[in-house]
């Protein structure tokens, strides 16, 4: 854990964005999430850790009502995105998800072009007046999204046709490009090599500025390197929820010590 | 022996093979099944191949060939002058063939003895009459030289079935024997029924597929005969389309031109009523229907894609013609004289056809991964928003793949408008006028008693080729655009 000392961290100043309390998810019979009470912040990185088929993906899901898409799954409990309920009556989803924008755990291009790719946010929501600035989005957020320079030639070539690491990366421009306030990322450098994780992970960093991110991945350095607050949980219960420093060089819970240190996962 | 006979003896001789091979094969390897090269039934398996598949393969070889030989002698035996001027050869032989066929049953029915049957000097008039006793159909009276071919059919048919039926029981019965003895521990039993499963396959398949170059063949060795009677630029360029039934040829004209135009149009207009509804009802159950809406409305659809064609003709002949005549006929807009129109099979066609392009897109829309979806949905976008943009661009190849397969039923349907459209050719660009298409003429071409060499029925060969042709092209456009599609999106 050398590395920790380096990331220099900023805390406590920041508001709460989203605010979760007592949230169960049910899929049919199975009680997927149970009692998780998380306080999203303003400006930061939070990371999701646990092991595999904790529930982090379906709590993410939970952030952006992407689970209403799913039959079998229910959802309870408070979510306050800026005070307010997302799961209220009045709130349409679909206005909530361009607020909260969403990288999947399994690359997902549309059979488009890269360019359209890209653009399908600002296009639905309006974002740009003309072409040069639809032009200007597409470019800045293949930019962000670290692909900028492998697909500059063939932004025309179909989405699907790129690498598996690529596709990730695409799908990170493309839920960029609609400037979210909150961006929820699932495993998003699972398939990525050293040098573009470490692109992704600058991304983050610069996000932060302005953005708040939430992060899942199974990568102890990444969660430490990237974010502020991290959430460890187990068998779709939040076992504990702190400071990353905290968290990963004391933490309270004996299941947290042995998740970082390799003895459970 | 009687066919059937002769194959349950095959089929047991396999059988009994089967056992025998499998028993050798275990007592081989000292009763332990771990010493064989392959499992014990791949041992009996070899044997009953071995068995039936020569023996069948014999017998069907000469089920095919010995008609074909008796046919040539006996042709032989007929002296010219029993051919009788403005007859064939092969009117003769016919005649032959119905006198043995009713010589067989009369002495199967008691009728007649065998022996007056088979004697070369019986009586014409009173082998004629116990034949009509029999109930046999004779047509003619029986001449002399038929009595003698058809009898020597009957023993020259009766002789070769014996042998055949001796030869495949040998055969089997050898290929049993051979295959038995074969059969030890290191035999590789499971490579050759191995190989034995392939060639079945690839049996079906050659059969499906020689069946089609054979129809294939049928039709472009007999539009080749229709272009020897009847000039081909007159059939592809002529507007008119008058044959006529009286006499042979000379005053038919053929032009295929109105109707070609009669199956595009109404194709076209049914295609009009049935890809938008189809593909929206498509839509609306695969995207926005609950499941419970779509567990009913799916199999309503489908049992609408089961109606007989001839039932969607009675609806267009009774309801939907004269429904249209009440708005458009004389009484309203008079455009429309009868209720037999373009309009009327275009309509009830389509209704058709919404089943099959809604039911086909349907199960494409429903294909498209949910992660497409869920990464629109992630992006803010709506409902409708992700399906135009994003689910029916994934599932284009297969909308285009139903619709010109619905395209082709349209073509190719006959029953709606025979029914609907009425029976005249003609070009017109007014949709309430009687029309008709390819297939309505074959029909009718063929229906008609025309001699079958005659330019009229002939016809009939040069139209299913321009259909069959039609379609192929469709077929291969199809093809075409989902290729194109497919190496731009995957
Ligand atoms: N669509 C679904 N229907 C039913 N059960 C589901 C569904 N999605 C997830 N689950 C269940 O919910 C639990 C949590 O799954 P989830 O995908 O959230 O795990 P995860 O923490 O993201 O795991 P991973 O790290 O492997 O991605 C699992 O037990 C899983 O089987
Ligand atoms: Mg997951």
């Amino acid at each position: 854990m050398n590395d920790m000392s380096r990331v220099e961290r900023q805390v406590d100043t920041n508001k709460i964005k989203l605010e979760c309390r007592d949230c169960q998810v049910y899929y049919g019979e199975t009680h997927a999430i149970k009692d998780v009470n998380v306080d999203i912040e303003d400006k930061t990185v939070t990371a999701f850790i646990g092991p595999s088929g904790c529930g982090k993906s379906t709590f993410l899901r939970c952030l952006n009502r992407m689970n209403d898409t799913i039959d079998v799954a229910r959802v309870k409990g408070s979510f306050k995105l800026d005070g307010e309920d997302i799961y209220d009556k009045r709130v349409d989803p679909v206005q909530l998800r361009a607020k909260v924008g969403m990288v999947f755990q399994k690359p997902n291009p549309f059979p488009k072009s890269i360019y359209d790719n890209v653009a399908y946010g600002p296009r639905i929501h309006g974002l740009a007046r003309n072409k040069a600035e639809l032009d200007e989005i597409v470019e800045k957020s293949l930019r962000r999204g670290a692909i900028w320079n492998e697909v500059k030639d063939r932004l025309d070539a179909p989405g699907t046709g790129l690498s598996g690491g690529q596709q990730q990366r695409l799908c990170i421009a493309r839920a960029v490009a609609t400037e979210p306030e909150v961006l929820l990322m699932d495993e998003p450098c699972s398939a990525l090599d050293p040098i573009a994780t470490a692109q992704v992970e600058e991304l983050i960093d610069e996000l932060r500025s302005r953005y708040s991110v939430v992060i899942v991945t199974h990568s102890m350095q990444q969660a430490a390197r990237v974010s502020q607050k991290t959430a460890f949980f187990h068998l779709g219960n939040l076992v504990e929820f702190g400071e990353t420093g905290q968290i990963f060089t004391n933490p309270e819970d004996p299941r947290t010590e042995s998740y970082i240190t390799g003895r459970i996962g | 022996m009687p066919l059937l006979w002769l194959i349950l003896i095959v089929v047991a001789i396999a059988a009994v093979g089967y056992v025998l091979g499998r028993a050798r094969a275990l007592q081989s390897a000292g009763g332990d099944s771990r010493g064989l090269h392959s499992l014990p039934t791949f041992y009996g398996a070899n044997v009953a191949l071995k068995t039936a598949v020569p023996a069948f393969g014999l017998l069907i070889v000469w089920l095919l060939v010995q008609p074909i030989f008796v046919n040539s002698q006996i042709s032989g035996m007929i002296p010219d002058t029993e051919v009788e001027e403005g007859s064939s050869r092969s009117l003769v032989m016919a005649e032959v063939r119905r006198t043995a066929y009713g010589l067989e049953n009369a002495v199967a029915q008691g009728n007649i003895t065998e022996d007056a049957a088979s004697n070369a000097n019986a009586d014409i008039a009173e082998v004629t009459q116990s034949l009509k006793d029999a109930g046999q159909i004779v047509t003619s009276e029986i001449t002399q030289p038929i009595l003698l071919a058809a009898q020597s059919y009957r023993v020259m048919n009766s002789g070769g079935y014996s042998v055949m039926s001796i030869a495949v029981i040998l055969i089997a019965l050898a290929g049993a024997v051979f295959s038995w003895r074969q059969t030890q521990s290191e035999y590789r039993a499971r490579n050759v029924v191995e190989q034995g499963v392939r060639v079945l396959l690839l049996a079906a398949a050659s059969i499906a597929i020689l069946t089609t170059v054979g129809i294939v063949l049928s039709l472009v060795f007999n539009t080749w005969e229709f272009f020897k009677l009847y000039p081909a630029s007159d059939f592809f360029f002529g507007t008119t389309w008058s044959p006529s039934f009286s006499g042979r040829g000379g005053s038919s004209s053929l032009g295929v031109l109105p109707l070609l135009w009669g199956t595009l149009y109404i194709s076209i207009v049914a295609l009009l009523v049935a890809v938008p509804i189809g593909l929206f009802a498509a839509i609306y159950l695969s995207e926005y229907a609950s499941p419970r809406v779509r567990s009913f409305a799916k199999p309503m659809l489908e049992v609408l894609a089961g109606i007989p064609t001839i039932v969607y003709g009675l609806f267009a002949l009774l309801t939907v013609g004269p429904l249209l005549l009440e708005v458009f006929g004389d009484d309203g807009l008079g455009w429309m004289k009868a209720g037999t129109a373009v309009m009327t099979a275009g309509l009830v066609m389509g209704v058709m056809l919404i089943p099959f392009v809604s039911s086909l897109s349907d199960d494409i829309i429903n294909a498209v991964p949910q992660a497409m979806r869920d990464g629109s949905y992630g992006l803010g976008a709506n409902q409708s928003e992700t399906i135009r943009q994003v689910v029916l661009p994934a599932a284009l190849p297969g909308i285009v793949g139903a619709v010109l397969l619905a395209a082709s039923r349209a073509i190719g349907e006959t029953m709606i408008v025979v029914m609907g459209a009425g029976a005249a050719a003609r070009l017109s660009l007014n949709p309430f006028e009687a029309m008709t298409t390819v297939t309505a003429k074959i029909v009718s071409q063929l229906t008609g008693d025309a001699d079958f060499a005659s330019p009229e029925a002939l016809v009939a060969f040069a139209l299913g080729m321009t259909l069959f042709i039609l379609t192929l092209g469709l077929n291969v456009f199809a093809l075409y655009i989902v290729r194109k599609y497919r190496e731009q999106y995957e």
